[in-house]
């Protein structure tokens, strides 16, 4: 009660709450995760393979990140091609 | 019957160091036979906190290698004398705790000491999951704020998932303690509080230790704060930390901030 009161008196919010949340929240999906396999790793090779099957590609300049909303997640695939590939898969070919 | 306890918390600069050295002495203080375990190979401290860093010859790896027996690693300690230490390596990296050497010394430890204390070094690398691979029981080691206890849940996840126990289907015994817990700052609703620590941590409380000058002079003069300042807050709960552990039940005190108002009101137009 006190404390509630000092804090009134002083106009500020207490911050100690908002660390909770931010830990419970966290922590619900970290513990989720536990033991499942490295998702974005799988997905970057995969995509990696797939794609040099038909474009030679520098496997550095593949790059896959997530980001995670509250009503849905985007998944972004980053992937730098250089420009003279289709002669170089010719070429090979 | 003899027991193995971890020392361990995820986050570095918690108070891992200083529980051991704390618990250990006060363990021996009530008459049980201890030692202490430096897993933090190549960045030794426990030596240094219990003022025996001028007395280290032999190490845990020289034991682990065979390069040396275990009483001569033995360090004992000078003013309990039912306290030894086992000191880290300073110069050898952690690849050379090999789990089968690290199973024989601590099976050798039991059958000499009531108490295995292993302190376990910062981070989930071979050094933390070697200190607690063989471990009975388990300190997490928190401070109130939320990075610590996000290694903390870390932590309790491989100690539910890497140990011997946990493999054998059986459970380690784990216990929070909260160490660097500010009244002041908790009044004012900026420090996680006991209860949301538990409740996120869904572990037992073992004691909370208030933050404190006593712990570092403690260190600085290389005595176990329960030795240096008997009578002093962190001494105290550490002393009842260590009751809870030998199953005693011990009324758990939350640090009170004790200024009087003047102080406060000074404080505050201070701030």
């Amino acid at each position: 009660m006190s404390m509630g009161l000092l804090r009134l008196l002083r106009g500020k919010k207490a911050s100690a709450p908002v660390a909770r949340e931010r830990l419970q929240i966290l922590l619900a999906h970290e513990r989720g995760m536990r033991g499942q396999p490295d998702l974005l790793g799988v997905l970057r090779e995969e995509i990696l393979a797939v794609v040099s099957k038909h474009v030679t590609l520098d496997p550095t300049k593949v790059i896959v990140r997530l980001e995670r909303g509250d009503e849905v997640s985007t998944l972004e695939v980053d992937i730098e091609v250089p420009n003279d590939f289709e002669r170089k898969k010719v070429a090979v070919a | 019957m003899s027991k193995v306890l971890v020392v361990t918390s995820g986050k570095g600069g918690v108070g891992k160091t200083t529980t051991t050295a704390a618990l250990g002495a006060a363990l021996a203080q009530r008459g049980d036979k201890v030692v202490v375990v430096d897993f933090d190979v190549g960045l030794r401290n426990l030596d240094l906190v219990m003022g025996a860093e001028r007395r280290v010859v032999f190490d845990l790896i020289n034991v682990v290698q065979g390069v040396a027996k275990l009483p001569q690693a033995l360090i004992r300690d000078k003013r309990l004398e039912n306290l030894w230490l086992l000191p880290a390596s300073q110069t050898r990296d952690k690849d050379a705790l090999t789990e089968e050497g690290v199973g024989k010394v601590i099976a050798e430890l039991r059958s000499r000491f009531d108490w295995v204390i292993c302190d376990s070094p910062a981070g989930i690398e071979r050094g933390a999951s070697m200190a607690m691979r063989f471990a009975d029981e388990a300190v997490i080691v928190t401070n109130p704020e939320v990075s610590s206890v996000r290694d903390s849940d870390r932590i309790i996840g491989m100690l539910d998932s890497k140990t011997v126990r946990a493999e054998k289907g059986e459970r380690v015994e784990k216990h929070i303690l909260i160490t660097r817990y500010d009244p002041s700052r908790a009044a004012r609703g900026e420090m996680l509080t006991i209860d949301d620590i538990l409740e996120i941590l869904a572990t037992p409380l073992l004691g909370i230790i208030p933050e404190s000058q006593d712990v570092l002079k403690a260190s600085n003069v290389g005595t176990p704060v329960t030795l240096s300042n008997a009578d002093g807050a962190p001494a105290r709960a550490y002393m009842d930390a260590a009751k809870r552990l030998c199953g005693e039940n011990v009324t758990m005190h939350v640090p009170a901030e004790r200024r009087g108002l003047m102080d406060r009101l000074l404080r505050r137009r201070a701030a």
